[in-house]
């Protein structure tokens, strides 16, 4: 065990066993912590509080299967409250990835699955079927709501992923250009807003402002026939791009640098992307686009980590929490109800304007 | 007999070769059909104007830019052949403008150069600790690796670059206008530094210079080019003649010998138009004088 002054991360340790080494980031080991205790305080206050309250012993012996329960409560705890809570912190934790890979591919922390047109695709598709499938009088439902959205939405996300990135690959550099990338995903993402809104003027208009809620970002009504899918999709996908994150890293340099130090960017910025797109149509179709948690929750891992290229654990649990104590907050304890994504706009907003002022600052 | 006791021909022990290598891009070809290698254990610069196409040589010789026909070959190996990480271990290149993430120390950059021989259960061997603290004690930086990359002079910050694919350990290095920006002091410096990498690290180095004179300086080799191909290569006493620089460059110059080394030094007289009536009789008149020379 041996400390490197300068030459990695500052605090990084370096632990070797024979021909084996790792480098331990004591910081972002203890930031993990920290985002897991207040994801689960987060997980605890949700299930305790999203409706009429629950004692915590009462959430405990839910999860111990303790006959002594009432049914009523157990039923409030496993299959109302617990959906909702495990979908809002598997959305954060996919939208929060998605958006450390993007932004770090891109080289700009601008560049988020929302920026490159990737969750106004999902959006698009899933409210296509809301309102194109929907029955009016409480919108869609069966298997339109079940099957039809999450695959539509999924299908949206793709398509205009897709289109954005055959649109900036460049075939004479053997990659994408950064810029064009943010440029042609906001060009995507208005023509896919625009079309949403085209198609909710189409529709029963009960079934419009079951798709604008949607569109704002809920976690409402969600039951484990939609989570389920979800969760088996998202563990894959995270686990992935926790094995890509040396790629990352070499990612963060400019194409003929990376290239240099090896890393085959004809293949590693594809999959990566593709990882992005994926881990955005999941949280899209779980939680709708709740908005900024893939441009903060990155953000937050670097700065707090003090890394150069967001930890994507960090990210993920970050984003995790995030999404559920937001849904806590805005869905239970204010006084007015508010969809999730609504309050994340409120957090983010500032943020991103903070952003900008600073990106400019630098330039001037 | 000198000549048996001589290494086998240049194109066996070449490092690195180009074989009909054609190079462009969106569509247009910058390159066409080029032969060239670099023998092991030399510093080779290439010269020539804007937009003559060295920077993109580089680019293909250094599997940036794919070729649009023919073949770079690194120790006899096709390198289309070979992957990323291999070549990486064996070859490095410094870009013309790099970038890296911001907030990057110096120490962490040059970490980076590692990264071709690291894997996901070697993160940062006793091997690795070693080549970083060589290449920075070589390019005499070692007391600024905490320092953010940002807030280093452009001196400086080339070194720190140059000490990234230092620490990768290869025997090829491309440096791609490694001096631009810099001041003079600063590019004898860098320039300084290539021929001791050269001279007692053993490293071959082909590089992309603008400056004519120092190139001569530091050069064994001087390759010079024109519209995509190779006007004249070898030793820079013979290339550097007053004849090519109007040739290559349309430059008006004597050549002189710098009084060090007795290297060829260009003066310039003025820049004749490179278009200007005049350049067609004067190639004429240097193609007869190459003919005359095989």
């Amino acid at each position: 065990m041996s400390g490197a002054p300068g030459l990695l991360a500052p605090g990084s340790r370096v632990i070797r066993v024979r021909t084996a080494s790792l480098v331990l980031l004591p910081r972002i080991a203890w930031l993990s912590l920290a985002a897991l205790v207040l994801l689960l305080a987060a997980v605890a206050g949700h299930l305790m509080l999203a409706g009429r309250p629950v004692q915590l012993s009462q959430v405990l012996a839910a999860f111990m299967d303790d006959p002594a329960l009432p049914r009523a409560v157990r039923l409030t705890v496993l299959e109302f409250r617990l959906p909702r809570t495990i979908a809002g912190a598997v959305a954060g934790a996919c939208l929060a990835v998605a958006g450390g890979l993007t932004q770090t591919i891109a080289r700009n922390p601008l560049a988020t699955p929302e920026v490159l047109g990737v969750t106004a695709g999902a959006s698009t598709g899933a409210v296509a079927v809301l309102v194109l499938a929907g029955a009016g009088h409480g919108g869609a439902s069966g298997l339109a709501a079940a099957v039809g959205m999450p695959v539509a939405s999924a299908v949206g996300a793709l398509g205009t992923g897709t289109a954005v990135f055959l649109l900036t690959y460049r075939r004479a550099q053997q990659g994408f250009d950064s810029m064009r990338l943010v440029l042609v995903g906001l060009g995507a993402a208005g023509l896919a807003s625009s079309t949403t809104i085209w198609l909710l003027t189409l529709g029963d208009v009960t079934n419009a402002s079951q798709a604008i809620t949607w569109m704002m970002g809920s976690l409402n009504g969600k039951d484990w026939g939609a989570v389920v899918p979800a969760l088996l999709a998202s563990v894959p996908l995270l686990a992935v791009a926790g094995a890509c994150g040396r790629w990352l890293l070499i990612s963060a340099f400019d194409d003929d640098t990376a290239r240099s130090l090896g890393l085959p960017l004809g293949r590693s910025r594809p999959l990566l992307l593709v990882l992005a797109v994926l881990l955005a149509a999941v949280g899209t179709v779980l939680a709708g686009p709740v908005a900024f948690v893939a441009l903060l929750c990155p953000l937050a891992a670097r700065f707090a980590g003090r890394t150069v290229v967001p930890s994507l654990g960090l990210t993920a649990l970050l984003g995790a929490a995030f999404v559920v104590l937001s849904d806590l907050i805005a869905g239970f304890l204010l006084p007015h109800a508010l969809p999730v994504g609504v309050f994340t706009t409120v957090l983010g907003a500032p943020v991103l304007i903070a952003l900008v002022f600073r990106s400019q600052k630098r330039t001037i | 007999m000198t000549t048996a006791t001589q290494p086998a021909p240049r194109d066996d022990t070449a490092l690195l070769s180009a074989h009909g290598l054609t190079l462009g891009f969106d569509g247009r070809t910058v390159v066409p059909s080029l032969d060239v290698a670099f023998a092991r254990g030399t510093v080779t610069s290439v010269i020539g104007p804007n937009g003559c196409g060295k920077s993109t040589l580089l680019r293909g010789l250094g599997r940036l830019l794919r070729p649009q026909a023919g073949r770079v070959a690194l120790d006899g190996g096709d390198l289309a052949g070979m992957s990323s990480r291999a070549t990486a271990q064996r070859m490095s290149i410094l870009p013309q403008t790099p970038h890296a993430p911001s907030g990057l120390t110096v120490g962490e950059l040059v970490a980076r150069g590692r990264h071709p021989r690291q894997r996901w259960y070697q993160q940062f061997s006793h091997s690795d600790e070693g080549a970083i603290a060589d290449a920075l004690a070589a390019t005499d930086i070692a007391d600024l690796a905490a320092t953010p990359l940002e807030d280093l002079s452009g001196g400086q910050r080339q070194r720190a670059w140059i000490s990234m694919i230092l620490a990768q350990e290869t025997e090829l290095m491309l440096l791609d206008e490694p001096t631009t920006y810099l001041d003079l002091a600063h590019q004898v410096d860098v320039l300084e530094l290539v021929r001791r990498l050269n001279q007692d690290m053993g490293r071959t180095v082909v590089m992309v210079l603008h400056d004519i004179s120092l190139a001569a300086r530091y050069s064994d080799v001087i390759i010079a080019m024109r519209d995509g191909r190779i006007v004249a290569e070898g030793p820079p006493s013979d290339v550097i003649t007053p004849e090519l620089l109007w040739e290559v460059f349309g430059l008006r110059a004597e050549v002189i010998q710098e009084p060090t080394e007795g290297r060829p030094h260009v003066v310039p007289l003025g820049a004749g138009s490179v278009k200007s009536a005049a350049a067609p009789g004067m190639r004429a008149g240097l193609q007869v004088m190459s003919e005359a020379d095989a």
